[in-house]
């Protein structure tokens, strides 16, 4: 579990002179790369994301939660969100959870999207978070966008 | 009662009425892709096997154009290409167009009432002429070449009322800038910020541009200003299609209310990192190495004229190089037309044709290690304009020219 601060903003998570390529294994080897160079070295797959208010603050770069899924991380825990990071992590199926927890890096956790709850391993700490609107929800169960309008093409 | 933009959201998703926090699929009027997010969303909807809604589409590069190495070159091809396979009418080439906040303005795309998404954070720029803009990633742009409709979650909306007359030298920026400093960067997280009051209906659509334009910094959804006479004049003879201006009603369910007084607004420059960091520009001793005027926030006729009013006669500091970047075609006729660009190159700027360029670091005044830019644009984080190291203070043009001159931030009221 990696911690951050409050407005971690999309030139932060990947630069703007690496927005050549689309594909998340390139963007992926630039992931906070100006501010935590060490980042890209010792993230594993599976990791989460722990971080203050307005996460993925400024551009709406999808390649921003893009490059997120590409590195191997499974969610981000935010106090708050930037909205186009929040919409365009739901619409490529990165989970986004809105919560504010006490937690130290490297903390391993436990997230049950089912019921709204967060475990902290080491402290056996719990914490609670408000279910998302249910479209939304669907939205991430299905893959996110594409599948869904995938099927609405089907329906017409 | 209902705001401006409950009024357009319901309206487009064939409700009477909406209430925040409500999430609904709206029909969406048209949707932008520049060169950077174009890529990404062409690619998903290939995935979907459909046609797309051509006249809904509108495709503008201008982030790495003219193509700024090879793989930008590709991106910009793709763009082509998909104009080129679906015959897609509203692709504008460089050459022909610039900067694309701008262009969807010049081109007669944004119009009152109208809900209008672009894969760019600052779509938000087209509420100064009373549309919904927003800005959406680049699968959802695919969503809507699609279909043509979009989810949206009903925001609420924040009022802020300026009154009062203006000092000399104050700009649109350094409206905005005063108020993102007293709000914060997430002062206005997933709301609508509506300007009403005095000093708005005073400001010239140019300056109104700007304060939409920046909304985004607020974390809002969008930065509307309820249209009048001097949007209708703009777009007669220029507007494509039919438009319906929509307000809010006098007494609208606004979440807060902020007034302000014009009196007190000064010019300022937003210190590094964050936009929200204002300081008067006459309290910052700082020494400058680049000094940027161009960008979606401030590159337009008006920016160019208060800059070159300033610059008219002088010199840039011979330890700043100054860069002006018109942010369209027609800005740069209109400016050669002014004798402006005379100035710019008398003064020893050097004057670029349009594009994003260095706003977001991507080429055309990238910062070393520790060098020093003042800025007309949008956006000062760490690394923004180039190296990590490097520092980026938000300006507005005139506080921009006095600074090229002088070589430190200046307030141009000191020059």
């Amino acid at each position: 579990m990696w911690r951050f601060p409050d407005n971690v903003d999309t030139d932060q998570i990947i630069p703007a002179e690496y927005l050549t390529t689309s594909k998340p294994e390139e963007l992926a080897k630039h992931v906070f790369e100006k501010v935590r160079p060490e980042f890209v070295k010792n993230v594993q797959n599976g990791d989460i994301i722990v971080a203050g208010k307005n996460f993925g603050c400024g551009s709406s770069r999808e390649h921003a939660p893009r490059a997120l899924l590409g590195i191997g991380i499974s969610a981000v825990i935010a106090e708050s969100f930037a909205r186009i990071f929040f919409r365009n992590s739901i619409n490529i199926g990165l989970p986004v959870i809105e919560c504010k927890i006490d937690v130290e890096e490297g903390d391993m956790l436990e997230i049950d999207f089912a019921n709204g709850r967060i475990r902290d391993i080491r402290t056996a700490k719990e914490f609670k978070f408000k279910r998302m609107a249910p479209f939304l929800l669907e939205l991430i169960n299905s893959g996110g966008l594409v599948p869904y309008v995938k099927n609405k093409l089907k329906c017409r | 009662m209902p705001t401006i933009a409950e009024k357009i959201l319901a309206k487009k998703s064939g409700k009477r009425r909406v209430e925040p926090g409500e999430i609904i699929e709206a029909e969406v009027d048209y949707v932008m892709v520049n060169d950077v997010t174009g890529l990404p969303a062409f690619e998903v909807f290939e995935e979907f096997n459909t046609k797309p809604l051509k006249e809904k589409i509108v495709l503008i590069p201008d982030h790495y154009v003219p193509n700024k190495d090879i793989a930008s070159a590709e991106q910009a091809k793709a763009m082509r290409e998909f104009a080129r396979k679906y015959k897609i009418p509203n692709y504008f080439e460089i050459g022909t167009s610039g900067i694309c906040h701008q262009i969807m303005i010049e081109r007669g795309f944004v119009a009152p009432g109208r809900l209008i998404v672009g894969a760019d954070s600052h779509s938000c720029t087209y509420g100064a002429l009373g549309a919904l803009g927003t800005g959406v990633g680049s699968t959802e742009a695919a969503t809507v070449f699609a279909i043509g409709k979009l989810w949206f979650k009903v925001p609420e909306t924040q009022k802020f009322t300026i009154e009062g007359k203006l000092n000399r030298y104050v700009m649109g920026k350094d409206i905005i800038l005063h108020i993102i400093s007293d709000i914060g960067v997430s002062g206005s997280l997933y709301k609508v910020m509506e300007f009403y009051g005095s000093t708005i209906e005073e400001l010239s659509l140019s300056d109104r541009i700007t304060i939409s334009n920046m909304a985004v910094e607020a974390g809002a959804k969008a930065g509307i200003i309820p249209p009048d006479e001097k949007v209708f004049r703009y777009l007669n003879g220029r507007v494509k299609g039919d438009y319906e201006a929509i307000y809010s009603d006098g007494d609208a369910n606004y979440s807060e209310e902020f007034e302000y007084d014009a009196e007190e607004i000064i010019p300022v420059v937003a210190e590094p990192f964050l936009p929200s960091n204002v300081k008067p520009a006459s309290e910052v001793d700082v020494k400058i190495d680049q000094a940027y005027l161009g960008s979606c926030t401030n590159g337009r006729i008006e920016d160019l004229r208060i800059a070159a009013k300033i610059l008219k006669g002088k010199k840039v500091h011979r330890d700043v190089r100054m860069i002006v970047v018109p942010a369209s075609k027609e800005v740069f006729e209109e400016a050669l037309r002014e004798g402006l660009i005379e100035i710019f190159l008398d003064a020893n700027a050097y004057v670029s044709g349009p594009t994003c360029g260095a706003c977001l670091g991507g080429y055309m005044g990238v910062l070393a290690r520790d060098e020093v830019c003042v800025s007309s644009t949008n956006r000062n984080f760490i690394g923004r304009m180039g190296h990590k190291d490097s520092r980026v203070y938000l300006a507005s043009p005139a506080v921009v020219a006095a600074s090229a001159i002088t070589g430190r931030i200046t307030d141009p009221n000191e020059l």
